[in-house]
């Protein structure tokens, strides 16, 4: 060595060395351990915040000028403006921070009339109606234009006339004032519903005229007055569709009627008591969508009703109630893109609910006096609440309403379906879709698709570990075990191509074949030894021990083209020349192309490996003097097998069907190609399934990042994730008891 | 013994079962070789030179037809869906043989493929002058080749067309391959130094330099990129019409003329004039054509050399992150940390991981490393390119790391197994020769460990090279523009997307327009994965048996 440094320094620089090294691997070992349970709570730290409530601070309180008469409120897309529409026909448009003015409008209503009533159209829409003294209706609509002079966001509302310009619809001919009234205006049609003091209900359907020229005939209009019982009606609720007119009573009789054939009138569908006994209807509202109905009674209960279809009628159902208050409910306003709502009660608390997930997101008191009013943003994401003295502005955090343990776990009753179901429908192209997040139907699919699987595996990767273990001769145990644990490393992807482009046609074609292969290829393959017994001995004995699966693989391939062959005639003879067509027509059974027979046979084969090679080798571990023991004492090799063997190798078989469950549970590609992912929940094993995995391989690319969907799809990791692990844990368990029990044998 | 008791007796001593289980070994076996056979016939098949045939043939509404081209499958149905079908045929035959006939031209008829009914099939011969081409668009063309053009005159006829047309080709198959050499690699490299001009200045403009200098050398630097770029299109304008001078006129099927300029020609042969060692040879060429060139037509021919160089380059990226991470986290778990519950329960740990499905580290990967990792670097060092993300997007890098973590376990069990195998004995000489526990480790124990470490790696390798869920959602594109390897500065780009085999199988078998035509290339593809694969896991088995042998030898 040409080292210059005394043995002392190199001791030292050796120790230092030394040190250096402990603290590396150590720091190093730890951090690589760390980013493997990353995984875990990253996963975690997507999911939670699903589960957490919402939030709401406040922003501001001030009184607003003359906010007593107050008849309707709304904030703009961003909540820095909001709009206060007063009884003498003035918007007034403020800002919500300060409750300062910033602009005003007024409504061309005519000398000594007053407005009786308001109406709000579909939210989106913007469009409002008030309800005048005279028997006329202004329809108008309020909205922003945006602009950013100087990069700063600049609103200047403004206010429309859709109908006519602006001169104001004669509802009631008679000229009686509208005290209740509803409107609707879209693209095409307009109808606005109205109630006189007489108690008449009237109703005014515009739509544009059959000549387009004509200036006069602009809007051709069609007038019905609506019979009811006549008793006076709190609430007109028109949908959005301008199909359903609703006449809601305080004592809770809703009379349910069909608009949407304008040559015959309004047509009574139904008539429901809507309120429990003892209690009155203090508020009704639309959700988004205008197909549930949001009812608030006196007790403070509010429940969801929609029309449900039996027996071609559309007849309204009670869905579900939520029971957060117990003072009157005073005002429901439904958000504007999620099913979600906020509602507010005679006590002064606000609460925000979700309706598909049953969710109270959080009730909390804000004023000592009864908050009249309420007003959100089309975000969701701020609100205003009005008392009889103070205006409470409020931002709210509410990203994730549509997750909770029901709607994700339980049969929820979604809108327009028979009865509560499982679905799982992510996505779709309509605005106020409901979004259906039941983890239930890709669970349900994942274990259904794992269940083929190892329906297939376990006999045949069990059996030939027995065999391989204790009855093959060496030499071939040597190349027959490596060829099938080199197919554990096979990429499924093709397995799946092969399973999707190769098999499943040939299933189709071959179904009488496959099936007959099921069942005949047991019983052929004990024939086969029989026959191979009754040979003289001469020829048996020229076979050594050990070498019977050479000797059956001429059987296997006999069967399996006899089957194949002969598979055409049986379905020509016996079903009619296609056995699909005969299952449909025969055992009303669809048949997909991408069904379970072709995922378990894909997955099987997948599996086959994994449980071969571990339950090999847990047979193969049993200790050799036990086997001796067993034939010496006279026991058959089968026997010996059995009782023996099988007993002491069985939690290590245990644990490597578990593992091969895990892997079936958690493979993606082959059921992604091999199904038609379609997330049915079915039995069938002509139908194919949407499992977890699968789901999320084919929605993650597209969900938004941050959005419930994706929170969701990382829970579907999640739930695989706890799957395997279970599995795994449990394998790992009794394989470490089989270790200690082998110790001491 | 009569049979009867024979049998029983037989039945008794549970040898029936014993012969059951050797039946699964055999169908167990003999299902994994039925795979293998069916991947190789099909996916080598795919190459051969067909012989071609000219035919007429009977459609169901009794119209006689002319048929050229070549069967690529058969089978054999019921009448019964025959008769579906709309074709008159005896109550009394049973099946009927259907082949599918891949006719090309497809821009012609709309399909490659045509399903025919063997017993329609008349007249069939095997014309020794048709000619088979590959085109660049549109697939398979075939007919008879009538007149070669060159400037619209026409240079040969009839019998002369072979030998003026190969020669012909390979002309335009050179000026070809210039173009695609300067459009590729020049003009790429043109547009890859603007871009990052581009992203220069608003780096410029975010820093607040006012100096007019620094933007005037940019502007500078872009004029004569420019100007090259000008040059580079005049170039290969010129290349191009000298391209489009030769064209091929051929008679197709339903005896109308097919002009083909040769520029969209890639290959063409005659197979039924062609000898068995002509055929061998077009075999070959198409087989290289396959391993080293960028696939046509949306994947669905072609080659597939980027999908192999990006399973490769993403292979050893995650070997070379793998690699060190399992060994000192296997090292610490063995050597350093004290043995207890908590060491057994995260050996647990990591060995379930092993069993995690693989769309779960995709998912994580997505979410942690691409949108959170990458978020926060394009934030940081890439302000210029927003709002465009650089990191901030699948990329290969993640890839790579999602599959290190996925793989992280198997190199961790396998090289603990090594450590675990060193005898004590060893380990403690060294010790009492005085050496320090850090020397021991790096002079001992890890190279008497290193062919395990080698074989967690490789096992990882061949996992990873497979591993196709979790790449979809980190980083695999079907087509990616540019490899995440060339020459620009600097050369390796860690956040492109990047092609592999594997998502190329589930992509051309699954989402292509043209399934049926594509069907044997994937085929092809998979063949290539799986001899990757097993030739990965068989250097595996072996290294493991040399150490089994060398350990052997230790121990006594």
């Amino acid at each position: 060595m040409t080292d210059v440094r005394t043995p002392r320094q190199l001791m030292m620089w050796r120790m230092f060395k030394d040190r250096l090294a402990r603290y590396m691997v150590v720091f190093g070992g730890i951090n690589v351990i760390v980013a493997v349970i990353l995984i875990f709570i990253y996963l975690l730290y997507v999911v939670i915040p699903m589960f957490r409530p919402a939030e709401i601070a406040r922003v501001s309180t001030y009184a607003l000028p003359e906010q007593a008469r107050t008849l309707a409120l709304s904030l703009e897309e961003q909540a820095t403006m909001g709009m206060q529409l007063l009884d003498d026909g003035r918007l007034r448009f403020f800002d919500t921070q300060t409750g300062e003015q910033v602009g005003e409008a007024r409504l061309p209503i005519p000398e000594g009339v007053r407005i009786m009533s308001v109406a709000r159209g579909d939210p989106a829409s913007n469009v409002f109606a008030v309800g005048l003294s005279n028997g006329q209706a202004i329809v108008f609509r309020q909205g922003y234009r945006v602009s950013y002079p100087g990069d700063k966001r600049t609103l200047t509302p403004f206010v429309e006339y859709p109908l006519e310009g602006n001169t104001p619809l004669q509802v009631d001919e008679e000229e009686l004032p509208l005290d209740k009234l509803a409107v609707q205006l879209d693209e095409e049609q307009a109808t606005v519903a109205a109630q006189t003091p007489d108690g008449r209900v009237l109703l005014v359907h515009a739509a544009p005229g059959e000549s387009l020229f004509a200036e006069d005939e602009g809007w051709s209009v069609t007038r019905y007055e609506v019979a009811h019982s006549g008793k006076p009606v709190l609430r007109l609720l028109l949908d959005k569709q301008q199909r359903d007119l609703f006449l809601a009573r305080e004592q809770g009789i809703v009379d349910f009627f069909d608009i949407s054939d304008w040559d015959e009138g309004p047509d009574l569908i139904q008539q429901v008591n809507i309120v429990p006994p003892g209690r009155t209807l203090t508020r009704i509202e639309f959700l988004t969508g205008d197909i549930s109905l949001l009812v608030g009674d006196s007790q403070g209960t509010i429940a969801q009703w929609f029309p449900v279809r039996r027996e071609g009628q559309r007849v309204l159902t009670h869905i579900r109630d939520f029971d957060d208050f117990t003072s009157p409910v005073k005002d429901i306003v439904s958000e504007y893109q999620r099913k979600g709502f906020l509602a507010t009660d005679a006590q002064g608390r606000v609460g925000i609910f979700h309706s598909t997930a049953h969710r109270t997101l959080l009730v909390e008191r804000i004023s000592d006096r009864p908050l009249l009013q309420a007003a959100l943003n089309p975000r969701a994401d701020a609100m205003l609440l009005l008392d009889d003295s103070q205006a409470h502005f409020y931002r709210i955090d509410n990203e994730f309403p549509e997750i909770s343990w029901s709607s994700l776990w339980g049969k929820v009753w979604y809108e327009s379906y028979p009865e509560p179901q499982y679905v799982w429908q992510s996505s779709s192209a309509s605005n106020d879709f409901e979004p259906k997040l039941s983890l239930v139907p890709i669970s349900f699919g994942t274990l259904k698709a794992a269940f083929y699987a190892m329906l297939i595996a376990m006999p045949l990767a069990i059996m030939g570990a027995i065999f391989t273990a204790s009855f093959m001769s060496p030499r071939l145990r040597k190349v027959v075990k490596p060829t099938i644990e080199i197919m554990e490393a096979l990429p499924t992807v093709i397995l799946g191509f092969l399973a999707g482009l190769w098999l499943a046609p040939f299933v189709e074609n071959h179904l009488p074949g496959i099936f007959s292969l099921l069942i005949l290829m047991p019983f052929g393959l004990l024939f086969a030894a029989w026959s191979w017994r009754m040979l003289p001995d001469r020829i048996r004995h020229r076979v050594p021990d050990g070498w019977e699966p050479v000797l059956m693989i001429p059987v296997v391939v006999l069967i399996t083209w006899v089957c194949i062959a002969v598979s055409p005639s049986v379905e020509a003879s016996w079903f009619g020349g296609d056995v699909r067509v005969w299952l449909k027509e025969t055992l009303d059974i669809d048949y997909d192309q991408r069904n379970s027979i072709v995922v378990g046979l894909a997955m099987g084969f997948a599996v086959i490996p994994t449980i071969f090679s571990i339950s090999e080798d847990a047979i193969f571990a049993v200790p050799k003097h036990l086997i001796q023991g067993s034939l010496a004492l006279g026991a058959t090799p089968w026997q010996t097998l059995v009782r023996v063997v099988l007993l002491t190798a069985s939690p290590g078989i245990f644990s490597a069907v578990m593992i091969g469950l895990g892997r079936a549970v958690g493979e993606t590609m082959i059921v992604l190609m091999a199904t038609g992912n379609t997330p049915v929940m079915d039995f069938s094993i002509f139908e194919g399934m949407r499992t977890l995995s699968a789901n999320i391989a084919v929605e993650m690319p597209e969900s938004e990042v941050g959005s419930t969907h994706y929170r969701v799809l990382f829970l579907a990791a999640l739930v695989l994730f706890a799957l395997t692990f279970i599995f795994n844990t449990g394998a790992e368990m009794v394989r470490q008891r089989l270790r200690r029990r082998y110790s001491s044998l | 013994m009569n049979l009867r008791q024979q049998t029983r007796e037989w039945w008794q001593s549970g040898n029936p079962w014993i012969w059951l289980n050797a039946g699964a070994v055999s169908v167990s076996v003999l299902m994994v070789i039925g795979l293998l056979l069916l991947i190789m016939v099909q996916g080598l098949s795919y190459f051969w030179p067909a012989d071609v045939f000219d035919a007429r043939y009977q459609e169901a509404d009794g119209r006689i037809v002319r048929l050229i081209g070549e069967i690529t499958d058969s089978e054999t149905i019921p009448v019964a869906r025959a008769r579906d079908n709309g074709y008159t045929l005896d109550e009394g035959t049973g099946q009927i043989t259907r082949y599918v006939v891949k006719i090309g031209n497809r821009d012609i008829y709309g399909a490659d493929f045509k399903p025919v009914f063997a017993p329609f099939l008349i007249d069939i011969t095997y014309p020794r002058d048709l000619i088979v081409g590959e085109r660049r668009e549109w697939g398979n063309f075939y007919g008879y080749p009538l007149r070669l053009l060159h400037d619209g005159k026409v240079v040969a006829e009839g019998e002369a067309v072979p030998a003026a047309l190969a020669q012909a080709l390979a002309h335009v198959t050179d000026l070809f391959e210039q173009v695609e050499g300067l459009r590729k690699h020049d003009i790429g490299k043109i547009n890859y130094q603007m871009e990052r001009l581009r992203l220069e200045r608003r780096r410029l403009e975010l820093d607040g330099v006012k100096d007019p200098s620094a933007y005037a050398d940019i502007e500078r630097r872009k004029a004569a990129l420019q100007a090259e770029y000008e040059k580079l299109n005049a170039r290969i304008a010129e290349l191009g019409r000298e391209l489009n001078r030769d064209s091929l006129i051929i008679r197709i099927q339903n005896d109308q003329e097919m002009t083909i300029p040769l520029a969209k020609i890639v290959r063409v042969y005659y197979p039924n004039a062609m000898s068995v060692f002509a055929k061998l040879g077009t075999y070959f060429s198409k087989i290289w054509e396959f391993v080293s060139a960028e696939p046509r037509e949306a994947n669905t021919e072609g080659g597939v050399f980027p999908a192999i160089f990006g399973t490769v380059l993403m292979v050893l990226l995650m070997a070379v992150l793998v690699t060190p991470f399992g060994v000192i986290a296997a090292v610490y778990l063995r050597e350093y940390a004290k043995q207890g519950l908590i060491i057994r329960t995260i050996r647990i740990a990591v060995n379930n991981l092993a069993g995690v499905p693989s769309i779960v580290y995709g998912v994580f990967g997505l979410g942690f490393f691409v949108y959170f990792l990458g978020g926060n670097i394009d934030a940081l060092f890439f302000p210029e390119a927003q709002p465009a993300p650089t990191f901030g997007t699948p990329g290969i890098l993640w890839s790579s790391l999602t599959l290190a973590l996925l793989t992280l376990p198997v190199v961790i069990v396998s090289t603990e197994e090594g450590l675990s195998r060193i005898p004590r004995a060893i380990r403690e000489g060294s010790l009492a020769l005085g050496a320090t526990k850090a020397e021991t480790l790096w002079r001992i124990v890890i190279p008497m460990a290193s062919p395990a470490m080698m074989t967690g790696l490789i096992l990882a390798v061949a996992r990873a090279a497979g591993e196709v869920a979790p790449l979809m959602l980190v980083g695999v594109v079907k087509l990616a523009p540019s490899l995440p390897l060339d020459g620009n500065f600097p050369y390796l780009h860690l956040e492109r997307k990047f092609m592999h085999l594997g998502f190329h199988i589930y992509d051309v078998g699954f989402q292509s327009p043209n399934v049926e035509a594509a069907r044997p290339l994937v085929y092809a593809t998979s063949l290539l994965l799986i001899l990757l694969i097993v030739l990965l896991n068989l250097t595996a088995i072996r290294i493991r048996n040399r150490l089994r042998e060398k350990y052997r030898a230790m121990e006594h």
